[in-house]
């Protein structure tokens, strides 16, 4: 996989248009984070990329081709997604990373190996899920998506619910799996300060449109519009956003 | 038992007409219709049975279980309600699970084809498949509805809708056959069930009547069990596009 390529995305449900207009190139090997306000569009927009749900209207194409001209099942293997809050199955540790390969018939997992990648040592394996902290249950769920050998992840708000410190470690976890792996991750983030920190390229979502993308840097140095600035400044009034 | 004394036992619904009215229920106008309902229906039934039963034709027997089937089915539909074509796959299920526990019945010389054995058996297992299959598509509304984000979890690993739903699924067959096997558990201790009390009251020695329930409560425990699981896999597939996306 080389580019994800957006062209004229939309999506509408029943009432309500939620995405309008999306094009927006995005290429591996990077992170991107997603910065916007509540209600922007921006979890729809990541999971039209595993297609959980389809645009309405527009194209998304991999490396040129449809989207939709992909196998759904081996799609979301490539495109792994990490949520908010982990769900994680009931059971241990090594159930969870061993799922997602179990799925496609593989029994040999080396959950060792995944576990040493999010940064925990082999005696969490026999763990019982209950028994983890928040910022433990979110790094085993990024290692049972890593365990299915995606290509690129997309982090809904993954730190969010987790104390300064544990967000810390994923977020050296992500800049270490994308420069040791070569990992693509598209990253949906409240804080200003963290898409800073993380963000190869940073997108702004506002009111389900695009308004502006680029390197990280430049991005927040020089914003393009006077909405972007404000919402970088906090100062984003309630009725700009809806 | 003459008309008169069940004239005068029909007083009785004037109790429950004046607890409701004394503790200001409002369920007065409910019990009224639901008594003349009682009365109109079984009236209606007794005719029914009573001229079916003399003509002991196959296919007025027959005739008389598709019609409880297409009642019990649409009775229990709305507790689906919102689920595109619940009528059809808990008809189909309740449908199912009949023909299986009747033919095994009927193989196993438990009771004849006959209108008097086949129409009251019917009766009692399309009853509870009613009430089962009406509780696990309630459930499985539910769950798919609470459960959204353990769904779309499974679906982000690579699982189809039917293992990402595995679990709900479960859930919601074991829900509507749960009152069944609990019912099982007390019979004859703390309840003496329909089937059982109505032979005992008509003079049938309480052997043979506990042989009869014996039977009763086997079959309705495998027709619960295959209504709910059919029903269950039917409708989980309405909560997905064939894309495996929730709707």
């Amino acid at each position: 996989m080389k580019e994800i390529k957006f062209i004229n995305v939309g999506f509408s449900d029943s009432d309500d248009v939620i995405l309008e207009d999306i094009t927006l190139e995005i290429y591996m090997g990077h992170i991107y984070t997603i910065i916007g306000p509540s209600g922007a569009g921006k979890s729809t927009l990541i999971k039209l990329i595993n297609r959980l749900i389809d645009a309405t209207e527009g194209k998304i194409l991999i490396d040129g081709n449809d989207i939709k001209n992909y196998d759904i099942i081996q799609l979301r293997r490539k495109i792994g997604m990490v949520f908010q809050q982990p769900y994680l199955f009931e059971g241990t540790v090594e159930d969870n990373i061993k799922y997602g390969p179990m799925l496609k018939g593989k029994r040999d997992v080396d959950v060792e190996y995944y576990l040493k990648i999010v940064g925990l040592d082999k005696s969490y394996s026999k763990k019982k899920v209950d028994d983890l902290s928040g910022g433990e249950a979110q790094r085993i769920s990024i290692a049972r998506t890593l365990a299915n050998e995606p290509e690129v992840l997309l982090l809904d708000e993954p730190t969010s619910a987790l104390d300064p410190a544990s967000t810390q470690v994923i977020e050296e976890l992500v800049i270490d799996l994308k420069n040791k792996l070569n990992l693509t991750f598209i990253w949906i983030t409240h804080n200003m300060e963290q898409a800073k920190r993380v963000g190869d390229y940073t997108i702004f979502i506002n009111k389900g449109r695009l308004v502006e993308y680029g390197e990280t840097r430049n991005f927040f140095l020089n914003p393009k519009f006077d909405v972007t600035k404000l919402f970088i400044d906090g100062k984003l009034t309630k009725e700009e956003a809806e | 038992m003459s008309v008169l004394s069940l004239i005068l036992s029909s007083s009785l619904v004037l109790v429950s007409i004046f607890i409701s009215y004394y503790q200001k229920l409002g369920v007065e106008k409910e019990v009224v219709i639901g008594t003349v309902r009682a009365v109109l229906q079984l009236t209606i039934v007794g005719y029914i049975l009573h001229y079916i039963f003399s003509a002991n034709n196959i296919f007025f027997t027959l005739a008389m279980v598709i019609v409880m089937i297409i009642v019990a089915g649409n009775n229990a539909a709305k507790r689906g309600r919102g689920i595109p074509y619940v009528f059809y796959y808990i008809t189909i299920s309740i449908a199912f699970g009949a023909a299986i526990t009747l033919t095994a019945l009927i193989l196993f010389g438990s009771i004849h084809f006959r209108p008097q054995e086949v129409i009251p058996v019917s009766g009692m297992i399309i009853g509870n498949a009613m009430v089962s299959s009406g509780l696990t598509v309630s459930r499985l509304k539910d769950e798919m509805k609470n459960r959204r984000h353990e769904i779309e979890t499974y679906l982000s690993l690579g699982a189809n809708s039917r293992q990402a739903s595995q679990k709900i699924i479960k859930t919601a067959i074991k829900t509507g056959m749960m009152p069944t096997i609990d019912s099982m558990k007390t019979l004859g201790i703390v309840q003496l069930p329909g089937m059982m009390t109505g032979l005992i009251l008509g003079g049938v020695d309480p052997i043979n009547a506990f042989k009869y329930q014996m039977m009763v409560t086997f079959m309705m425990t495998s027709t619960t069990a295959i209504a709910c699981f059919s029903v269950a896999l039917l409708s989980y597939t309405r909560f997905f596009t064939p894309n495996h996306q929730l709707i």
